[in-house]
């Protein structure tokens, strides 16, 4: 897969603070790439030297092959931004805010209208394109921006904080349309507080703390990378006694949890290949099978807690 | 098609500039500031100054208006936009920030030049006899240009408040309405006076619209033309670095 943002050494300072510290990282074409981080953690600033709306005061960005401090204009003409705050002209009704945005991506006129009416469809806002956007819900600006922003069918999306403080039924309106586009092969580079939301998107996250890049992996990975023990549930059709599971290889450690057995190991792979084979050799049906990882939720806690500035 | 290409960018200066003129000329401080206070600004004078002739008053307005009105629009655009966060949303397209800039200036320009030509025959329907018609309307274009550099130069603090910027630009363009020949004709003026005068381009503006309906000027029609292009080039080349360096502090 080829890289559609090289982020190299990437610095930002405020005055005597440091809001983004000499971070690197690529996203790969296709992928759905989450970046994560507590507030103020420099989310926000990275996006925005990505983009080009703030220049970087250190280090290299490319951006769909684009350098983003020497050629911005080219850079931009490919990706689509949806900002952290709702930012449509709230003086202009939806269509208008389109047409604006078609001609600022130099889009003739009929192909910029026929691609608004299929985006004000598609985030349902088609009945209301000629109402003044200050009429509007938090919801609908939102969904508006983001068709505002894949007017021009952009092949790399950034989104920041897309759906932060949105009802369910704009979330899950917006998140399902994420997952098209990149089923369709959009790249997208999502900045969000939300670690579900990250962890059921995201093919890949990078946690921000304190300026700094704490750690980039697939969310699973990183789950599972915090911990060096590992926790497994099991249970069976019929009553296996404790002792027999904890011959099992890698097993340090066996709970009875109700019906269940929960089970501490330091090699999760060989544990639950063990009990397969332990259960076909016992003649005992596997009932449930769980592995207990962390969520992402303890991962991001606890990789940022680590990493304290 | 090249993004970045200057006949590219024009183009989509002229969104910007469709989108300012449709958001931003019924604001109330661009009617309040562009409009209504040159006129009663006027209205004072006229009432007070019975022995000046119309001629020389209407010439006045007229400098007055286009200088009120291409400077009125241009300063608030950048703080509005920057409080209500669609700055970030320009940022983010493919267009430069020189465009942008171009784009709020030619909506400043346009503004000006509507305003103004209203004023032009209202004097024409007072009896006045216009003598040079292309000069004024050159004169008017370029003034016109020249003004809304100077609007957008005032916008260059990088505040998100309307209303500062508004407060400053009062500053400045009141103290030059009173140096640059609009009540006192540059004839009258003390020599202090007259330096200041010919460090206002509202002063060669105002001499080119006199010379247009009375004949009169003071400074040669050619100096007039060429301080005013000067100034807007100046001017222009100022606010469009300026704006650069300012805009990320705005986000």
């Amino acid at each position: 897969m080829t890289d559609i943002i090289h982020a190299s050494d990437l610095t930002k300072v405020f005055g005597k603070s440091t809001a983004v510290d000499h971070i690197s990282f690529d996203v790969q074409n296709g992928e759905i790439f989450g970046f994560l981080g507590p507030n103020g953690a420099g989310k926000t600033t990275t996006t925005r030297m990505l983009t080009g709306v703030i220049p970087l005061d250190f280090g290299t960005a490319t951006v769909l092959g684009h350098d983003i401090r020497s050629e911005p204009v080219q850079a931009k003409q490919r990706f689509g931004v949806v900002p952290e705050t709702s930012n449509a002209y709230t003086d202009l009704t939806a269509w208008q805010n389109l047409m604006l945005m078609g001609e600022l991506y130099g889009l003739p006129r009929a192909w910029a209208e026929q691609r608004s009416s299929d985006l004000l469809e598609m985030v349902g806002l088609i009945e209301r394109k000629d109402q003044k956007v200050q009429a509007y819900s938090k919801g609908m600006k939102q969904r508006l921006i983001l068709a505002m922003a894949l007017i021009h069918e952009p092949e790399l999306l950034f989104l920041d904080e897309p759906t932060s403080g949105l009802d369910v039924q704009s979330t899950q309106m917006i998140l399902s349309l994420l997952r098209d586009l990149n089923k369709q092969g959009t790249t997208i580079f999502l900045t969000t507080h939300n670690m579900e939301e990250a962890n059921r998107l995201c093919h890949r996250v990078g946690i921000i703390h304190g300026g700094k890049m704490v750690a980039i992996d697939a969310p699973e990975k990183l789950k599972t990378a915090i911990d060096r023990v590992h926790k497994i549930e099991v249970s069976f059709d019929h009553e296996i006694p404790g002792d027999a599971l904890s011959g099992l290889g890698s097993v340090t450690e066996v709970h009875r949890a109700g019906d269940k057995w929960q089970i501490t190991t330091q090699d999760k792979d060989a544990t639950i290949r063990s009990l397969v084979t332990f259960s076909q050799q016992n003649g005992a049906g596997i009932v449930t099978l769980n592995t207990l990882a962390p969520s992402l939720d303890e991962a991001f806690l606890r990789l940022t807690k680590e990493a304290k500035p | 098609m090249n993004p970045a290409g200057f006949p590219e960018q024009v183009r989509r200066a002229w969104a910007i500039a469709k989108k300012d003129i449709r958001i931003y000329y019924f604001k109330g401080p661009v009617l309040i500031f562009g409009v209504f206070m040159p006129v009663f600004l006027f209205l004072a004078f006229f009432m007070g100054s019975r022995q000046l002739p119309l001629s020389f008053l209407i010439s006045g307005l007229i400098g007055m208006t286009l200088f009120f009105t291409a400077t009125a629009v241009s300063p608030a655009i950048f703080p509005w936009e920057g409080s209500a966060k669609t700055l970030e949303r320009l940022a983010s397209c493919p267009i430069t920030i020189e465009a942008i800039v171009f784009g709020d200036m030619i909506a400043s320009i346009l503004f000006g030049i509507g305003i103004t030509i209203v004023t032009v025959i209202i004097g024409l329907a007072l009896g006045l006899s216009l003598l040079h018609g292309i000069m004024l309307l050159a004169a008017i274009f370029l003034a016109a240009c020249c003004f809304s550099a100077i609007g957008m130069l005032l916008a260059v603090p990088p505040t998100n408040v309307p209303s500062n910027i508004m407060m400053l630009s009062s500053l400045i363009k009141f103290p030059l309405v009173f140096i640059s020949g609009i009540f006192i004709p540059l004839e009258q003026m003390p020599a202090w006076g007259l330096v200041l005068a010919v460090c206002s381009p509202l002063t060669y503006f105002t001499d080119l619209v006199r010379y247009s309906f009375t004949d009169t000027h003071y400074f040669p029609v050619l100096v007039d033309t060429i301080a005013l292009a000067v100034f807007t080039l100046v001017f222009t080349v100022i606010t469009m670095y300026l704006h650069k360096r300012t805009m990320p502090q705005r986000m």
